[in-house]
C-alpha cells in the first residue's frame, strides 16, 4: 500500500517540494507521502456550487429523459406530457397522507379565540368529559333508585357474574381519548364504573358499561377426552404421547389384549432389561386394574433408559384416558399419571465444577 | 367625561383600573351603591375594551365614523342596570336559599368582618342586604362580559357540586374548571396549551377554598394576570383579590343551585340581548341600504 502511494506520489507532479531547477530527474525526489483522503476533492471546501451554462443544459437533459422515462412507465406518449401529467403521475406513483382530510391539524380553538370544548381550560378535556358524563350516568341511576323506593319497589341486589369481562387496560382507554392519561386518573375511572356497576339498577346504563368492557374468551378448564378409535377387525385402541427429560415416545393401547407391550418392534423383556423400567411401564395398566386387558405398541427414540421408561410411561396413561371414566381419569391426574415431568438436566456453570457442585475449597 | 374615559380604552390604564378602584368599599349605606356601581362600571370599562379580540375591521374603522359600534358597546355602559339584574332574584329568595348561613364563629375570616351581620349560637350570619347589592354588581358584571363576548371560566373545587357547575357552564356556552388546577394554567398557557390562545376574561369563583381549606390558586393568578374574578366567598374565606366579592355560603345545595341559575341566567340572557341588537342593527343598516353613507362592516366575530 505504502509503496503505491509512494509511486502515485512520484506520479502525480504536484505533490512534489517546489525545487526550482531541473526536472524531477536529475534531482533526489523527496517523497511526501500523502494519503487517500487528501486526493478525494473536498466539497465543501470548493464553495458555493456555480450554476454554469454546462451545468443547467445537462441538468435540463436530464429531466427531460426522466420525463420521458415516466411517461413510458404511465403508458402515455413522451412527446405530449406536461407539468400537470408528471404531477399527476407523481401523486399516482408515490401516493401521499399529507393532504388527506385526517391529517389536517385538530383546531382546539375557533377563530374568535373561544375554545370548542367546555372543559377545554382543564388541560385533559377529554379524560374530565368522560368522568363527568359516567357520574352523570351515575346521578341517573340513583334517581331511577330513588324513584322506585317511592313507588314502594324493593331493589333486587343481583350479583352479575364478572368472570367473562374486563375492563379496558390504560392503553386502549388512551387510544380511545386521544389523550394521556396517568394511573391515577386511570385507575379514579374504573373505581367510578365499578361503583356504577354495582348499584342495583345500572341495567338502565348497560350500553354505556358495556363501551368499556371487553370479553375475554373463558379457557375451557377441562380438556375433552378423544374418542375411542376401531381398526380393522373392530378393536378399540387409542394413541397417547408421552415426553421425559430428552425421550419422545407414542403408545397405541389395543383392547381386547393379552398384556404384551411392543417397544420399537421389541418386546419389552427384552428391550428394558431392569425391572425398574418395567414396573414403571406396568404401573398406568395396574393403577387402572387392567393388567392383562391391553396391548401396546410404543416407539420411543432419544434419552437413556430411565427416561424413555418415563415417556413410554406417560404415552399409555394418556391413551388409556379414552378407555377410562371421567372420575378414573381424575384419579389418575391426582396420581401424577398424566403430568409431565418438568425435571431436566440443569446445565454446569463455570467455576463450579457441576451444576450443583463446587470445586474443592482449599483454607490456603 | 365618561365618553371621553371610553375613547382612551387603548390605554394601558387596565393595570392600574384593576388595582385601585376593584373593590367594592365596606360601607354598606344604599346611597354610596348609586354612585359606586358607575364608578365600578367605568373603571372595568378600559379592561373590557382591550380585552376585545382586536379583528381587522376595528383597526381600518378607526378613521370611519364609529356610530354602530358605539351603539353596540358603549350604549350598556350608560345604564346602570341596562341588563335589569335586580329583578332576577329578591331578598326573600337568598334567604329561602340559605345563603346568610354562614361556618362556625372559630372559623370566621379576619376580613369578612364587614359583611357579618351578627352571630347566633357561635354560628355567623352573613348580612343580606351587603349580599343583595354585591351579587347585583356581580351580576351586572358578568352580563356585560357575556355581551362584550367574553370568555368566561366557573371555577369551583367543592366535590359536592362538581358536577353541577360544569352542567351549568355547559348549558350556557362557556367553560368550567372543577378539577384539579394545574399550576401554569394561566400564568404558562402559551406553553401549556400553545401560542395564540386565549385566557378567560372573567373567573367566576363558586366556592373561593380549594380541598385543603386554602384560598384557590386561580384567585392569585387571575390578580397577576390582570383578569377580573367574581366569588362566592364564605365566612371562612378571603375576600381579597377578588374583584366582585359576594359574601354567601357555599356550603348549602339550595345555594349553590341558586347562584348557579342566577348566573347562568345572566349569561343567557345578556347574549340573547348581544343577538337582538346585532341583527336589529343589520336591519337597520340594511333599510338605509344604498343610500349617501356606505354600510359599515361591523367588527362582529
Amino acid at each position: 500500500m505504502a509503496v503505491v502511494a509512494a509511486g502515485r506520489v512520484l506520479r502525480l507532479g504536484g505533490r512534489w517540494s517546489a525545487a526550482a531547477s531541473g526536472g524531477p530527474s536529475a534531482q533526489t525526489l523527496r517523497l511526501i507521502y500523502t494519503t487517500t483522503a487528501a486526493w478525494r476533492k473536498n466539497v465543501a471546501a470548493s464553495g458555493p456550487e456555480k450554476y454554469t451554462e454546462a451545468f443547467i443544459k445537462k441538468q435540463i437533459e436530464e429531466f427531460d429523459l426522466g420525463k420521458r422515462h415516466l411517461a413510458n412507465m404511465m403508458g402515455e406518449d413522451p412527446e405530449t406530457f406536461t407539468q400537470e401529467d408528471i404531477d399527476r403521475a407523481i401523486a399516482y406513483l408515490f401516493p401521499s397522507g399529507l393532504f388527506d382530510k385526517r391529517a389536517r391539524p385538530m383546531m382546539k380553538w375557533g377563530e374568535d379565540g373561544r375554545p370548542f370544548h367546555f372543559l377545554f381550560y382543564t388541560g385533559k378535556q377529554s379524560y374530565y368529559s368522560l368522568m363527568h358524563e359516567t357520574y352523570e350516568k351515575l346521578l341517573n341511576v340513583q334517581k331511577h333508585q330513588d324513584q322506585l323506593v317511592a313507588q314502594g319497589f324493593s331493589l333486587q341486589k343481583e350479583k352479575k357474574n364478572l368472570v367473562g369481562s374486563r375492563w379496558l387496560t390504560k392503553t386502549e382507554l388512551e387510544g380511545m381519548l386521544l389523550e394521556k392519561l396517568s394511573d391515577d386518573d386511570y385507575s379514579r375511572f374504573i373505581r367510578l364504573l365499578e361503583k356504577l356497576m354495582t348499584l342495583p339498577c345500572s341495567d338502565i346504563e348497560e350500553n354505556y358499561i358495556k363501551k368499556f368492557s371487553k370479553e375475554i374468551a373463558v379457557q375451557l378448564q377441562k380438556v375433552s377426552t378423544e374418542p375411542l378409535k376401531y381398526d380393522e377387525q373392530g378393536v378399540a385402541f387409542s394413541t397417547g404421547e408421552g415426553v421425559r427429560k430428552t425421550s419422545r415416545a407414542t403408545a397405541v393401547v389395543y383392547d381386547n389384549g393379552t398384556g404384551k407391550i411392543t417397544v420399537n418392534g421389541i418386546d419389552i423383556l427384552r428391550y428394558f432389561p431392569v425391572l425398574q423400567d418395567r414396573e414403571q411401564l406396568l404401573f398406568p395398566f395396574q393403577f387402572l386394574d387392567r393388567v392383562g386387558k391391553h396391548d401396546a405398541i410404543c416407539t420411543v427414540s432419544g434419552g437413556g433408559r430411565s427416561s424413555q421408561a418415563g415417556a413410554i410411561r406417560l404415552a399409555t396413561a394418556k391413551a388409556l384416558r379414552s378407555f377410562v371414566t371421567e372420575t378414573e381419569v381424575e384419579f389418575m391426574r391426582q396420581a401424577g399419571l398424566l403430568t409431565v415431568d418438568p425435571r431436566v438436566r440443569e446445565r454446569k456453570k463455570p467455576g463450579q465444577e457441576g451444576a450443583r457442585r463446587k470445586f474443592t475449597w482449599k483454607k490456603r | 367625561m365618561r365618553g371621553r374615559r371610553g375613547r382612551a380604552a387603548a390605554l394601558p390604564g387596565s393595570g392600574g383600573g384593576r388595582g385601585g378602584s376593584g373593590k367594592f368599599g365596606s360601607s354598606s349605606s344604599s346611597s354610596a351603591t348609586e354612585m359606586a356601581v358607575p364608578r365600578i362600571l367605568r373603571a372595568a370599562a378600559p379592561r373590557l375594551y382591550s380585552g376585545l379580540p382586536a379583528p381587522a375591521a376595528l383597526t381600518a374603522a378607526a378613521a370611519r365614523p364609529r356610530d354602530p359600534e358605539d351603539k353596540l358597546l358603549a350604549e350598556p355602559l350608560r345604564h346602570p342596570d341596562f341588563f335589569k339584574v335586580k329583578n332576577l332574584f329578591t331578598l326573600k329568595d337568598l334567604f329561602d336559599a340559605r345563603v346568610h348561613l354562614g361556618h362556625k364563629k372559630g372559623c370566621r375570616h379576619q376580613f369578612m368582618k364587614p359583611y357579618i351581620f351578627g352571630c347566633r349560637l357561635d354560628q355567623d350570619i352573613i348580612d343580606l342586604d351587603q349580599t343583595m347589592q354585591h351579587l347585583q354588581l356581580a351580576l351586572n358584571f358578568t352580563a356585560h362580559v357575556a355581551y362584550r363576548k367574553g370568555i368566561i371560566l366557573f371555577v369551583s373545587r367543592n366535590r359536592q357540586f362538581c358536577h353541577l357547575v360544569e352542567s351549568t357552564a355547559r348549558e350556557c356556552g362557556e367553560y368550567a374548571h372543577t378539577r384539579y388546577w394545574q399550576g401554569g394554567l394561566l400564568t404558562n398557557a402559551h406553553i401549556q396549551f400553545g401560542p395564540g390562545i386565549r385566557l378567560p376574561d372573567l373567573l367566576i369563583f363558586l366556592s373561593s377554598l380549594n380541598n385543603v381549606f386554602e384560598p384557590h390558586v386561580a384567585i392569585r393568578d387571575a390578580a397577576k394576570m390582570n383578569i377580573p374574578t367574581v366569588g362566592v366567598v364564605d365566612t371562612n374565606c378571603n375576600p381579597c383579590l377578588i374583584t366582585y366579592p359576594i359574601p354567601g355560603n357555599d356550603d348549602s345545595p339550595t345555594a349553590m343551585e341558586l347562584y348557579c341559575k342566577l348566573f347562568k341566567m345572566t349569561i343567557i340572557h345578556a347574549k340573547n340581548k348581544r343577538k337582538q341588537i346585532e341583527v336589529f342593527q343589520e336591519l337597520q343598516s340594511r333599510q338605509k341600504g344604498d343610500t349617501s353613507r356606505p354600510v359599515v362592516a361591523e367588527g362582529q366575530a
